[in-house]
């Protein structure tokens, strides 16, 4: 979220140079607030803790679907929900919970920008129905950050120039908090080198690399991303703060 | 997408009878070929039963030394799990290789077995032929862009290929498939779970519709210290196989005792020959035993329009891949 408050702050939708419009300067809401205020307009039912099918699914048959109640703990926040069944979690958290941090890339599990937490572990949210969470945690780009401070890897994509457009981002962020959470827990990777004798694979850059394989950036902010994700690995602060992200990593 | 009932189950058994009062309903697990295939309108079921939360997700060694995989474990659980990485480092490499962290947290096991092709005709209900998704509308790969499609065991009818990386291990490995309906459990050999298409692709596997995946069973196995997955593909990660090989070596004294062999992204299913394999028993590992197993492998292999690269690239991956499991190089 650091990072589009960079780029709103960059980028004003009115330009101050407009002689005859004496509002154009005392508008001060960023591009992000026009574009969450928006979907708030076109989704009131929300509001009414009722969701309805989300706009990118223009044959829905809201008539005839049985909705199905459902509850989340939504960065840390419980909530109590109505839903279609053909809802996903990517469309529940943009499209009815005003939630527009988390991207809407390719929708098919292609690009990574849908990326959230579940239950501690990233999943593409385009591909998980809504009601399939019921009971889950949901842990989003917005919920990261911790009493006004940035999560260390926000701040490491910043000092990193780990962006351009920004789209990725918050996709990429959720993604290398996983990866620290997953590499502590030993995870490994298709460019570890010896699987059978490694408990804890070292995190080298080609390691990083395909472990952030998942999230596709169309900028190529590739070298700012690997070098966030090692400055964020390096960092002390990171790990107490990826801790409790991940508590229900699967122990088998 | 189309509207659809959704219940959950809460146990094997309860989805077993689930959908055998539902005939029409499909299971839901981790969704992540489902889900998109239901968005794309190639799959419109009617009912989804939920199995996510059924438990079948151990992994445990049997009683003869060999493993069971849970058909609900997360192809991410799986992979990362000690025993498959100690004992078949070559299931973990496949399972590493494909898709991406984020779909290997969701995707389980069963459903990796059940992931549909990735045929474009296939994908798109927009192209009016496809015999797997519409059945006698033709195929419009064979005379259309094929260049990611199957050069063995193809019919008239279809030259789909299967996507998967976790069956070219688990066939190589002679995994078996546990099943369970109404009529009670059978045990399916990996080599008889996936069908060729011949004039009826759009059926592709021989489990039947009622039919729960309890787990995958891998036998023990020697080839834990020479075997690897090899997979290319048109970027370094995050892409579907254009060809892949799981390639493994038992040793004795320097000759090879055994092997096994399989090909991915070349057929309907995980490409293998016993016959092939058996021309390895006794012969000195070396590019000579190699390219001929690979020869006897590809036997057959009709190259399309634009796809025929792939009978060279097959015959190089399987070299490439025996040299590696040797263990004499790196893989880059």
């Amino acid at each position: 979220m650091a990072c589009n408050e960079k780029i709103a702050a960059s980028a004003p939708l009115f330009g101050s140079n407009d002689d005859n419009s004496e509002t154009a300067c005392e508008w001060s809401f960023s591009r992000r607030d026009f574009m969450a205020g928006s979907g708030a307009l076109l989704g009131t039912a929300a509001l009414a803790g009722s969701v309805a099918p989300a706009l990118a699914q223009p044959d829905a048959v809201t008539a005839t679907a049985k909705m199905h109640s459902i509850q989340i703990d939504l960065n840390g926040k419980a909530k109590r929900l109505e839903v279609d069944p053909r809802t996903t979690l990517l469309d529940l958290l943009r499209e009815h919970l005003g939630l527009t941090g988390t991207k809407k890339g390719c929708d098919h599990g292609q690009c990574g920008a849908c990326t959230v937490l579940l239950d501690g572990r990233r999943i593409n949210s385009c591909l998980t129905l809504a009601v399939a969470c019921d009971g889950q945690r949901v842990t989003t780009i917005e919920g990261i950050a911790h009493e006004g401070q940035l999560h260390p890897m926000q701040q490491a994509f910043l000092d990193n120039d780990g962006f351009q457009c920004g789209y990725c981002t918050p996709g990429q962020i959720i993604s290398a908090v996983a990866l620290l959470d997953e590499a502590a827990h030993g995870a490994a990777s298709f460019a570890t080198p010896d699987l059978r004798n490694v408990q804890h694979p070292e995190l080298t850059d080609l390691e990083i690399r395909e472990r952030m394989s998942g999230n596709i950036c169309r900028c190529g902010a590739y070298p700012g991303i690997v070098a966030a994700v090692r400055q964020a690995l390096g960092s002390t602060s990171n790990r107490s703060a990826v801790r409790g992200l991940g508590d229900d990593h699967a122990a088998l | 997408m189309q509207p659809f009932d959704y219940q959950r189950a809460d146990d094997p058994q309860a989805a077993v009878d689930a959908i055998a009062k539902a005939p029409h309903a499909r299971f839901l697990a981790g969704g992540t070929n489902l889900v998109d295939l239901m968005k794309q309108s190639v799959e419109k079921p009617s009912q989804l039963i939920d199995i996510d939360r059924i438990g079948l997700t151990k992994i445990e060694e049997l009683p003869d030394g060999g493993l069971r995989l849970g058909a609900l474990a997360r192809n991410s659980d799986t992979a990362d799990h000690p025993l498959v990485r100690q004992r078949y480092p070559m299931l973990a490499q496949a399972i590493y290789s494909g898709a991406s962290p984020q779909l290997r947290n969701r995707a389980t096991n069963g459903g990796n077995l059940l992931q549909r092709t990735r045929c474009y005709y296939f994908y798109e209900p927009a192209f009016a032929q496809c015999n797997k998704r519409k059945p006698g509308s033709g195929c419009g790969a064979i005379e259309g862009y094929n260049r990611i499609h199957a050069i063995l065991g193809a019919s008239p009818d279809c030259i789909a290929t299967h996507p998967s990386d976790m069956c070219v291990a688990l066939a190589a490995l002679g995994a078996q498939v546990r099943a369970r309906s109404e009529r009670g459990e059978r045990t399916i050999p990996f080599s008889e779970f996936h069908r060729l298409p011949g004039s009826h692709p759009e059926i592709d596997t021989n489990l039947r519709l009622d039919e729960l995946i309890l787990s995958i069973d891998l036998p023990t196995s020697p080839y834990a210290e020479h075997s690897v997955y090899v997979k290319v593909r048109d970027r370094a990660s995050y892409a579907f196989a254009l060809v892949s090989a799981a390639a493994a070596l038992e040793l004795d004294h320097g000759a090879i005792r055994s092997a096994r062999m399989a090909l991915g992204g070349v057929a309907h299913k995980p490409w293998r020959s016993e016959k092939a394999e058996a021309l390895l028993v006794g012969k000195t590992p070396g590019r000579e035993a190699w390219l001929a197993a690979a020869n006897e492998l590809l036997a057959g292999a009709k190259g399309y329009e634009h796809n025929a690269f792939k009978i060279a690239m097959a015959r190089q991956t399987i070299v490439r891949a025996f040299t590696l499991a040797l263990g004499k190089v790196e893989q880059t």
